[in-house]
């Protein structure tokens, strides 16, 4: 065995020279007794001898290449009859290409995503914390402040804890910019170092600048002092207006450093934006907290503490707001949680399409060693070996795997970015690249789907008899059968795999059918919606506010094109837009402490019929309802239905501290509108409506209906804002399908993956299918012209061809239903609208399947019927 | 057969090897010298070229080898013919025949 004298080439060279000592000591015996003297006998020894190095020389490498020569032959022998079928060779290698180019994809944005660790110090002791919800809903919710200087004084085992929070922020036209809205971050002081992150330019936060009373102090994102500042050294210790507060510039992050996320630009101290009294509040859930923890310490002990922590401050502060259990995860975790299904659910369902590839190019594989049976029973009897013969097999299949491999590496490497792109919300997205590791799987993916293909089908030959084929005489009918089997085997793990990922595919695709047709409650085509926040500085009283909305709206709604136009502070599909607790003073206080809250929005009189929501009783805003005179409040019809449930709501009040000037009788309800939606993939919330005109609500959205297309309404509207004030900076200028597009966006992506992928299945197993079908008629021709021509039906022999090739679809249909029935489970998580085990999901893979797999069928089996029993029977 | 002349040279040797081993094992020394003395000394072969061409038949599993002792009491590595071997030894006899043959009759010597 070659292999083996490769490895043995020293000892078999010792060999050679013990042999070389013996040959010369007999010769110079022979010449001896020839009559020469010993020294003239050993001369000619050697002279007939020839060089013994170059003997020595020779066996070494006979040794050394025969490793070479022998895998040389066999892969010549493997290309020379891959060409001579370049059909199957295509197939096959097109197979492999795209199981191994999607699953080193999709291993790559995983090992990108969610195992690479996080660029920090040591950070295997960085957890991130949480709240629970009351009642459980968010088991990972934002922490309050309050929550958070509690927990840092009662957690021995946590070395460091920070706590930050993102917001949107106008930053100043300054040297010739625009005035933008950016979003920003505020953390307390010690994030950074706690991090383990060292400044690219300048400082980081000192403790003294984390005050309410300190002067304002900025850490820039890398890419906004690029982008902004051109990169300039000078920029640290400049000043910089945000929301018209002067701001000093004290350092710059290196430019690798995006967390949380990469459209966060700059940061300022926690203590310093937010009031000393808004850091006290327990039950106003806004921020996130990470903490590192001792040498040591684990997750569970810090939770244990936090969590005691906080069940004391819910004592102290008995609200039902007020969180009674906290969480944590790792903070990796914490940031790729969204993605994490997902991206599992999509490498699962590549890795079954390799392994139907694999199964596929197996079932190949047999079919072209079954053609060559009596070729490889004669080999065998002339003393060829079954490793021989196993070892060719191999070559083929890895031939086969590696030139899959050479296309399907570079496609991989596509893939990667592409998915990367078009998923810029992925978390990490950036860190996206096909590293030394990824190449790794590739190519040990190669290894494994070259090995499985060739295994397969060299089980057949690597037991039972050999010899068999050659005595079968050329008019047995039942040759082959075991390698039926085999083949049908093999179609039943590829039908049942084809099944689940069908059904995985047909839910997905179901759930975002669900998302894209679920209704917001307001009108969706032709509006433009762009937002926009007043700064408090130039905008500090309510007088003020009321009136640049009151000079906007009409200004608004005389741009040519604008059919109606309509501000309100949080649009429908356009998130929470925030809440508030309220009581009701015609009705008795509810017992046991049970939560009466709803979201809260402020909106102008023409808000409603801009976007045509439906007024379903009573009357809109009206303008003279501002400033004090601001004392209605529109309810919606879900809350409506469920805090009136039986009486008539308008000229009913209600009373809130969390809204501005509240009157003493409280808000009087004037109107009931219908539902909308906060968030297409969350269920509808009880919503409340108060007047815009209060001046309380400085931020706000505008929503302007058009006949045509909107798009080009957006430079008139920007022109409007600026002339009423030139340093009021706008954001998200968006369509609204666009804008509720972004969050059906990951729906249609995952489930249109996962169907091309379910497709390439199916496209995989009827291709099987036929073959195998294919086969078993040519294998049966004569037995199916003995039939047609003892008088069977051709119907019958239709009939019975499609019966015999439709089995394994039906086998593999039953088992594919059952798995798929538990793996659904595993993505409901992902399902919106749509239960796990949907009948009609199930019902159409099945009808689906069966026709496809009919199809394959029906070509051989109507040949089979169409053979002409004559020229059948001469066929051997 | 269109092989070159190294190539059949090659064939050759390892032919009149396979020949010799019929009579019985033999190490190297032996065969050397059986196939110069029963080729009435024609075919005087280097015998250093033999051990290549003994592993090379090993290789290919048409002769086996063993050590044993040699006629002087020396440790010599003996070749025995193997089934496969024999089976090759009639197949290149016989080409080496039609060969001959052929060749014969182009020179005009079948008399």
């Amino acid at each position: 065995m070659s292999l083996l004298r490769f490895f043995r080439r020293k000892r078999s060279d010792a060999a050679v020279i013990q042999e070389i000592e013996l040959h010369l000591a007999q010769e110079t015996e022979d010449n001896i007794a020839l009559g020469m003297n010993r020294e003239e006998a050993r001369r000619h020894a050697h002279l007939k001898f020839g060089s013994p190095r170059r003997v020595r020389e020779e066996v070494w490498q006979q040794n050394s290449l025969a490793l070479f020569e022998d895998i040389w032959r066999d892969l010549r022998y493997a290309i020379s009859s891959l060409a001579k079928t370049p059909g199957f060779t295509i197939v096959a290698v097109l197979i492999m290409a795209l199981g191994i180019g999607a699953n080193t994809a999709l291993f790559t944005i995983v090992r990108s995503v969610l195992l690479k660790p996080l660029p920090f110090n040591d950070p295997d002791r960085l957890v991130q914390l949480y709240e629970k919800s009351p009642g459980g809903a968010r088991p990972y919710n934002y922490v309050a402040p309050g929550m958070y200087a509690a927990w840092k004084k009662q957690a021995p085992s946590v070395e460091q804890m920070a706590i930050y929070g993102t917001d949107s922020i106008n930053l100043s036209g300054d040297g010739g910019q625009l005035p933008e809205k950016i979003r920003y971050a505020e953390c307390s002081w010690n994030l950074f170092s706690m991090l383990g992150v060292q400044p690219a330019l300048g400082r980081f936060f000192l403790q003294s600048e984390d005050r309410s009373d300190a002067n304002g102090a900025v850490v820039l994102t890398h890419s906004l002092w690029i982008r902004r500042y051109g990169g300039s050294a000078a920029i640290v210790g400049k000043t910089i207006l945000l929301d018209a507060r002067p701001y000093t510039v004290i350092g710059v992050l290196p430019a690798w450093f995006n967390y949380p996320d990469t459209r966060t630009q700059l940061w300022a101290p926690i203590y310093h934006e937010k009031g000393p009294e808004q850091m006290q509040v327990v039950d106003n859930h806004n921020f996130f907290v990470v903490a590192r923890l001792r040498p040591g310490a684990t997750m569970a002990q810090a939770l244990s503490e936090v969590d005691t922590a906080e069940k004391r401050v819910h004592m102290d502060h008995p609200t039902p707001f007020t969180g009674i259990a906290a969480n944590a995860r790792t903070l990796l975790d914490g940031l790729v949680h969204d993605s994490k299904a997902q991206l599992y659910v999509l490498l699962a369902a590549t890795g079954c399409v390799l392994l139907i590839a694999c199964l596929n190019v197996a079932n190949l594989l047999v079919a072209r060693s079954a053609s060559r049976r009596k070729e490889t029973a004669i080999r065998a009897a002339l003393g060829g070996s079954r490793w021989r013969l196993l070892r060719e097999q191999m070559t083929e299949s890895v031939t086969l795997a590696i030139a899959g491999g050479a296309l399907g590496l570079p496609l991989a490497w596509l893939g990667a970015h592409w998915l990367a792109q078009s998923r810029a919300d992925l978390a990490r997205a950036e860190a996206v690249h096909m590293d030394d590791i990824a190449i790794l799987f590739g190519l040990g993916v190669i290894a494994v789907s070259g090995v499985i293909a060739g295994l397969i089908p060299a089980m057949s030959f690597m037991r039972g008899p050999l010899l068999e084929p050659l005595q079968e005489s050329s008019r047995t009918n039942s040759a082959g059968r075991g390698r039926t089997r085999l083949r049908k085997l093999l179609l039943v793990a590829e039908v049942a795999l084809t099944v689940v990922l069908l059904t995985s595919a047909g839910l997905l695709l179901k759930s975002y059918q669900h998302l894209r047709s679920s209704d917001l409650g307001c009108a969706t085509h032709n509006i433009l919606t762009m937002n926009f926040s007043l700064p408090e500085v130039r905008y500090g009283t309510s007088e003020k506010v009321a009136s640049f909305y009151e000079k906007l709206l009409p200004q608004l709604r005389a741009v040519p094109g604008v059919d109606a136009a309509g501000i309100v502070t949080a649009l429908p599909g356009h998130g929470y837009g925030g809440d508030s607790r309220f009581s009701i003073p015609e009705h008795p206080t509810p017992g046991n402490g049970a939560v009466q809250d709803a979201l809260v929005r402020g909106a102008d009189p023409g808000y409603f019929k801009s976007l045509q929501i439906p007024l379903v009783r009573g009357r809109f805003f009206e303008d003279r309802e501002r400033l004090a005179n601001a004392r209605s409040v529109i309810v919606s019809e879900s809350f409506a239905r469920e805090y009136f449930p039986n009486e008539n709501p308008v000229g009913k009040h209600l009373r809130t501290r969390d809204i501005r000037g509240v009157p003493p009788e409280g808000f009087e309800i004037v109107g009931v509108v219908g539902n909308t939606l906060w968030s297409l993939t969350e269920s509808e919330s009880p919503t409340l409506y108060f007047p815009l005109a209060s001046g309380g609500w400085p931020a706000a959205s505008i929503a302007v209906r058009s006949e045509r297309d909107p798009s080009n309404l957006a430079l008139p509207i920007q022109r409007v804002l600026a002339q009423l004030d030139p340093d009021l900076p706008v954001s998200d200028v968006l369509t609204m399908e666009q804008s509720i597009g972004k969050s059906t966006l990951d729906a249609s992506f995952t489930s249109l993956l996962v169907l091309t992928f379910a497709v390439v299945a199916l496209l995989l197993a009827a291709v099987g299918l036929y073959g195998v079908l294919s086969y078993l008629v040519t294998q049966r021709t004569s037995e199916i012209g003995i039939r047609i021509a003892l008088g069977a039906q051709r119907g019958e022999v239709l009939r019975l061809m499609l019966l015999d090739g439709l089995s394994p679809a039906w086998v593999g249909l039953g088992l594919g239903l059952l798995a798929g029935g538990f793996v659904v489970r595993l993505i409901r998580e992902m399902l919106y609208g749509v239960q796990p085990l949907d009948w009609s999901v199930f019902a159409a893979v099945a009808l689906m399947l069966i026709a496809v797999a009919t199809m394959a069928c029906a070509i051989p089996a109507w040949r089979a019927s169409r053979l002409d029993p004559m020229r059948a029977l001469r066929t051997e | 057969m269109a092989a070159k002349n190294g190539e059949m040279l090659q064939g050759t040797l390892d032919m009149l090897v396979l020949r010799t081993l019929i009579m019985g094992d033999a190490h190297g020394h032996t065969i050397a010298k059986v196939i110069e003395s029963t080729s009435e000394d024609v075919l005087e072969v280097e015998q250093g070229s033999l051990y290549p061409a003994l592993h090379r038949l090993e290789d290919r599993g048409w002769v086996s080898s063993y050590w044993g002792a040699s006629e002087n009491n020396r440790k010599a590595k003996y070749y025995r013919l193997t089934a496969a071997g024999r089976k090759q030894l009639t197949v290149e006899t016989g080409r080496w025949r039609q060969m001959a043959r052929a060749i014969g009759l182009i020179l005009g010597e079948a008399e």
